[in-house]
């Protein structure tokens, strides 16, 4: 293999590249990224570059040493052609490949009732929408967000500090992802802090014309805005996969070891990527947070020089989120249990690590605040393989964990 | 191999001792404790366990 090409230049993009040199892969690699930014860390987006505590220059991700990669950026791959073993771009590149790896993401849903192109209508995906969405922060403006997820809830924080007045609209309840006790703490957390709630339901309408001035909900509420927040979840970004074929089916299918069905030589690691998790019975996943990305990335690119004997790739999932002063962490599929036991709690209330019971087995932990405790759930999840989750696919298999 | 925890930057995520808990643990004090020093058999360990760290906090000597 002389030439890898890898085609998304974020975090799973990264850590392909870093796998590779440090497999002692010593050909040629080229990083195709969309954005025009050099690769950097998404999570500061919701979080401290949103609340303006870092600069675009402090989220740049960091790779050790030199990894000789050569970087396109402000370019999306367009089309694939798995025979020529070549990548068509949009301005009209042709890369040539011997190995590739997809590591393209993902992209904001929309709502058709929501137009983003409105001037005052933001997404939050990319450090151009986190620098646009700050600007508008600051003026303190009446925030909609719409969207109770991961960067609904940290929006919806952010937004608070810097005074604002927040309202959130979900048809879930917030943080639902990640299991009913969390999602119980999240509710309190922003009932706390004076945001406004309107969970179980959709929206309707819009009314405004060159901007959104308000949103009319599905039992007919009209909640005035200034600013809209769409933060309806992601899709997995395969446009320029069709026809390809590979095999798509939310996500592109991939073999336990991360490699695409439906060509040789092609994995793909991160939002992008589906995969049977052999830790969960071959339960299909597909996993839109920071920590896959990053190990995901790692066993693709192992998978790209060494074939099946780089092993299954078979993580317990890990997602983590700052927000209101708190870290919740999850691990594991907490949205499949039917218990949760407290293993440690402060006086609080607000701070607690749980174990999270499918019957009698354990599928995964939560936490707020609390670490240490998750960390020895965490080691007994490994130990404990999720076997039941196999048998009750309805719960687990073709379930996206977001 | 060294290994070399630049605390300034740890945020105390726990991704390394979830992913390596052969080098990395929790203290009493919920404070981060590690081995400075590990054999080849643990390499891959402490190199998921860089990759996986939030905050880039983790530095490995060969």
């Amino acid at each position: 293999m002389d030439t890898v090409l890898v085609v998304g230049a974020s975090l799973a993009g990264t850590r392909a590249c870093q796998q590779l040199r440090a497999e002692g892969f010593d050909g040629r690699i080229v990083m195709l990224g969309a954005e025009r930014h050099a690769p950097y860390d998404r999570p500061p987006l919701s979080k401290g570059l949103l609340a303006g505590a870092v600069g675009p220059e402090d989220v740049a991700l960091r790779t050790p040493g030199h990894l000789g990669v050569e970087w396109i950026l402000g370019d999306a791959a367009a089309r694939l052609d798995v025979r020529a073993r070549r990548v068509l771009t949009a301005s009209g590149r042709e890369l040539r490949f011997d190995g590739l790896v997809i590591a393209t993401g993902s992209e904001p849903r929309r709502l058709p009732q929501l137009d983003v192109t409105k001037a005052n209508v933001f997404e939050l995906r990319t450090l151009d929408d986190c620098l646009a969405l700050r600007t508008a922060l600051v003026g303190r403006p009446r925030l909609v967000l719409v969207g109770g997820g991961f960067i609904g809830v940290e929006v919806a924080s952010t937004a608070r500090a810097y005074g604002c007045e927040v309202t959130v609209v979900t048809l879930d309840p917030p943080l639902a992802a990640a299991g009913r006790l969390v999602s119980e703490t999240a509710t309190a957390l922003l009932r706390d802090h004076d945001v406004e709630l309107f969970g179980g339901r959709m929206l309707a309408d819009t009314w405004g014309d060159e901007r959104v001035e308000g949103l009319v909900l599905d039992d007919g509420r009209r909640l005035p805005a200034e600013i809209v927040v769409s933060a309806v979840g992601v899709a997995p970004a395969t446009g320029w996969l069709a026809g390809s074929g590979l095999s798509l089916s939310d996500g592109v299918q991939c073999d336990p070891y991360c490699a695409a069905i439906g060509a040789e030589g092609v994995v793909a690691a991160g939002d992008v990527a589906r995969w049977p998790n052999p830790l969960f019975g071959g339960a299909s996943m597909r996993i839109e947070h920071w920590t896959n990305a990053a190990e995901q990335a790692s066993a693709a690119a192992r998978t790209l020089l060494h074939g099946p004997a780089a092993g299954p790739y078979a993580p317990v999932p890990s997602v983590w989120s700052d927000h209101f002063g708190l870290r919740m962490q999850c691990i594991g599929l907490p949205a499949t249990a039917d218990r949760f036991e407290l293993v440690e709690a402060s006086l609080d209330q607000r701070r607690f690590a749980a174990a999270a019971y499918h019957g009698e087995t354990l599928v995964g932990a939560v936490a707020y605040g609390m670490p240490r405790p998750l960390a020895r759930l965490r080691a007994r999840l490994a130990r404990e393989q999720a076997e039941p989750l196999a048998a009750n696919s309805t719960s687990a298999g073709g379930a996206s964990i977001q | 191999m060294r290994i070399e925890v630049d605390r300034s930057l740890c945020d105390l995520h726990g991704q390394c001792v979830f992913t390596a808990p052969e080098i990395f643990r929790f203290d009493d004090d919920g404070e981060l404790e590690y081995l400075e020093e590990v054999g080849d058999e643990l390499r891959a360990k402490a190199d998921g366990a860089a990759s996986v760290c939030p905050t880039a906090a983790i530095e490995l000597h060969p």
